[in-house]
């Protein structure tokens, strides 16, 4: 008990860091839209509404209604319009563009472009205040027809579902009932009259389907229907469609779609093209344009971004290192030498990057040998390794570049003072323990730095570390609580196995 | 693939102690980092030493600053043997051993002799921190020789052989006698292959010996009989390891003494973060021993010669 308290300022330290990280993680990727993974990819419609009319010489309003959007994020909106003052409206109600111009003469030609992206998991819900009853009753012998079909389609299915489907099979049939009704109605309004006689709830509602590279689209009608807690979209060409299909619907009562005053012969027509853009650059983008305060490295100037996209990965090198050397119990020189390493193989590749190393600490060693015989003071021995490993480097890089092998550049990017040390701290040890010792510290500082480099070139890790800076209390948190780790490393287990063995 | 490797759970019911639970749990909570220089330099153990009666090699004199260096041979005036440490030096690095003075000069155990000149060459790298750790500026050491007890020969392939104790809290917990061998290169380092023999804390008799953490029982160069070793002057031993504890404030302790022909156990060097061999030198966990010393009151204060006797009745 007398433990637990010492431990638990501790334990709530621990908690406290792993809430707060994975909480600041959950809230960057749903609030700012940051992706969980690199590559994830977004569609965004892009949506363009042309308006053609002829002024008439005098002042000219257009009023352009806008789409529901409500199951959409609005990316961007442009319009272009030369000559015209534009204001968008959006307030619950009312959602338009305005374009006015005190004179206009001729033929005139608006745009007006939206992107928009589909909100993941939206559902729109059954508002029953929207949704009218039959206002007026058809006449004989329109309503027993309708009665008839309506009784017809009951008796063929189980559900409201395949009701509605029955349904609209019925209506796009030749049956004689049908024809009768067809001559006088819409299609879709008989549709929707049946549908209402059978209380199923119904919205006649006007938009576009969103396609990819559909051009000079009008808008068109269709119904939607409530079927199994879901809006059905139905249309002549599509058949009855569920609701994943992407839809832009004009408000149910919206008066007009365009209204012109000045200016007669208008058209609208839309043109709709589908890009599949990065998830991570988009939300980068969205969070460009809001004035919030957010705390994310995206503020900063480019330059400053890549040092950080480097520097951000060095916890989690420390995170591989504190785990190699506590809990599996490997041996390296220099504590934090193996992930300066890793962070040079990022630069140079692996392959090239560890031939690189190899071949400069075995000639340091090589030079440093003879160092060591002229006793010279600690810093200026170090110095002239410093130098000595400047030169190698020099020469590797002029040589490999003569021999047209390109990878051999990349060296210059090795850490001079690290490698310096590196080559002294072996030496010294090659003097005191042995080169056995050696190839063991330097082959577990390899292991290191290799399992450090496989962790931060991946992908995942690297966005992670990034653009989620919660993890980074994870990784504190985790550093921690391996700090107070005092069970057996996995090595020792070998090494004390003699002990027990035959026991 | 896993026959090489211990169970865990049955390791720990053995008693060993791993690296982390010595660092974490011991050398973490009963080591304050401001004692380390207490057995760090060298010099400065040696001064506690003498002044809480704990026996070292004589110190003959030491050499602090460059401009001192020639006055050495007046501290050496009279002395045949001696030698001349870092006083931070580590593994053993930069001890010159001068075994006799004649009028060839400084006679090395090699039997090459030394210059006057070779002298002051070898202090003033001491000084300038050739031998230290991190390069720092150090002191020169010089202190008389020891005369290795017979009973120990044939142990030790060169080098001299040393016993390893582990002091937690002043009382000795466990003792081991380390042999250099040809694969050691003379060095006294179990890893490298120095033979470890564990010593029973009762008795001073030999447990069991290892090397290369595999049990044997001839010394691998000289054929000497290991398991017959016994450690004369056992008790007066065990009382000077468990003084280390008052003399330098180090709850967990490891105190190498060499056996000295006239003057008996004399305390070589210290160390705050005393290595996990011994266990294996010993087939025994440290765990227990030192769970039970923890167990014991802290309100009374033992003396040495009740944690001596605690120590050799518990963990004979």
């Amino acid at each position: 008990m007398e433990k637990l308290n010492q431990k638990l300022p501790f334990i709530i330290l621990i908690i406290s860091l792993i809430a707060v990280g994975i909480g600041s993680i959950y809230y960057r990727s749903a609030e700012t839209g940051i992706p969980v993974f690199p590559g994830e990819k977004v569609d965004v419609w892009k949506v363009d509404s042309k308006i053609e009319f002829n002024a008439n010489g005098k002042e000219v309003s257009v009023k352009l209604a806008l789409p529901d959007n409500s199951a959409y994020q609005i990316l961007e909106e442009h319009t272009a319009s030369p000559g015209y003052g534009v204001h968008i409206v959006r307030d619950g109600n009312v959602n338009e563009v305005n374009w006015s111009k005190r004179e206009a003469h001729g033929p005139q030609t608006l745009y007006f472009q939206t992107s928009l992206r589909e909100l993941d998991g939206y559902k729109e819900e059954l508002d029953t205040l929207g949704l009218a009853e039959n206002t007026v009753v058809w006449q004989e012998p329109y309503q027993s027809a309708a009665k008839s079909i309506v009784d017809k389609a009951h008796q063929r299915s189980s559900n409201t579902e395949f009701f509605a489907r029955e349904l609209y099979k019925l209506v796009d049939s030749q049956e004689e009932e049908v024809a009768l009704l067809v001559s006088k109605y819409q299609p879709l309004q008989v549709m929707a009259y049946l549908l209402r006689m059978a209380a199923v709830p119904v919205k006649e509602v006007q938009g576009i389907l969103l396609e990819n590279n559909v051009k000079n689209q009008k808008v068109s009608k269709f119904l939607k229907i409530f079927l199994n807690k879901e809006w059905f979209i139905l249309n002549p060409e599509l058949g009855l469609v569920d609701a994943d299909t992407p839809l832009l619907v004009w408000q149910d009562d919206t008066p007009s779609l365009l209204d012109i005053e000045g200016g007669s012969r208008s058209s609208i027509r839309f043109s709709v093209s589908k890009t599949t853009q990065s998830a991570l650059k988009q939300s980068v983008a969205e969070m460009e344009d809001t004035q919030l305060f957010n705390f994310s490295l995206y503020k900063l100037p480019l330059a400053e971004q890549n040092v950080f996209r480097g520097i951000l990965l060095l916890p989690l090198g420390a995170l591989v290192v504190v785990f190699l050397r506590v809990m599996v119990g490997l041996k390296c020189s220099g504590t934090f030498m193996p992930i300066l390493i890793a962070t040079s193989f990022l630069q140079t590749t692996l392959v090239t990057g560890l031939i690189g190393f190899l071949a400069i600490v075995a000639a340091g060693l090589v030079i440093r040998s003879y160092l060591s015989n002229l006793n010279l003071l600690l810093v200026s021995r170090i110095s002239a390794v410093v130098i000595l490993v400047i030169g190698i480097i020099v020469a590797y890089t002029i040589i490999s570049y003569q021999l047209g092998i390109s990878e051999g550049l990349s060296i210059a990017f090795f850490p001079m003072i690290i490698m310096a040390w590196t080559i002294e701290r072996m030496s010294i040890l090659w003097e005191e323990e042995g080169g056995k010792e050696v190839f063991v510290q330097g082959g577990g500082s390899l292991i290191v730095a290799i399992i450090a480099y496989l962790l931060m070139s991946n992908e995942i890790v690297r966005h992670w570390a990034f653009n989620f800076l919660g993890i980074h209390l994870i990784v504190m948190a985790a550093i921690l609580l391996m700090g107070q780790y005092s069970g057996y490393r996995l090595l020792e287990l070998r090494r004390f196995n003699p002990l027990v063995k035959d026991k | 693939m896993f026959s090489n490797f211990a169970n865990p759970f049955k390791l720990r019911d053995f008693g060993i102690m791993g690296m982390n639970k010595r660092n974490y749990s011991y050398i973490g909570k009963y080591n304050d980092r401001s004692l380390y220089p207490n057995v760090d330099d060298k010099l400065r153990t040696k001064e506690l030493a003498i002044e809480s009666g704990i026996d070292v090699p004589h110190l003959i004199g030491t050499v602090k600053f460059q401009h001192e260096v020639k006055s050495v041979f007046s501290q050496l005036e009279g002395h045949k043997g001696f030698c001349i440490k870092p006083a931070k030096g580590s593994g053993g690095k930069g001890i010159l051993v001068i075994l006799d003075v004649n009028e060839n000069g400084f006679m090395k155990p090699s039997g090459d002799y030394l210059s006057n000149e070779d002298v002051i060459r070898h202090i003033s790298n001491i000084l300038a921190g050739l031998f230290s750790l991190g390069g720092k500026n150090d002191v020169a050491v010089i202190e008389a020789l020891i005369k290795f007890d017979p009973i120990f020969d044939g142990l030790s392939y060169q080098g001299v052989p040393d016993i390893r104790l582990i002091v937690f809290k002043g009382f000795p917990v466990m003792a081991m006698l380390r042999c250099a061998t040809e694969a050691s290169d003379g060095k006294a380092n179990l890893h490298q292959g120095a033979v470890g023999i564990g010593v029973n804390i009762g008795t001073g008799e030999a447990l069991r010996a290892v090397q290369f953490d595999l049990p044997i029982t001839i010394h691998p160069d000289t054929g000497v009989d290991l398991t017959k070793v016994s450690i004369t002057s056992w008790d007066r031993l065990l009382h000077l390891a468990a003084g280390c504890y008052e003399m330098c404030g180090l709850g967990y302790l490891g105190a190498d003494i060499v056996l000295d022909e006239d003057r008996g156990p004399l305390v070589l060097e210290l160390n705050a973060r005393p290595g996990l061999a011994i266990q294996i030198a010993n087939g025994i966990g440290l765990t227990p021993r030192l769970k039970q010393i923890e167990a014991l009151s802290n309100k009374k204060s033992y003396s040495i010669e009740e944690r001596v006797a605690y120590a050799k009745e518990h963990f004979a």
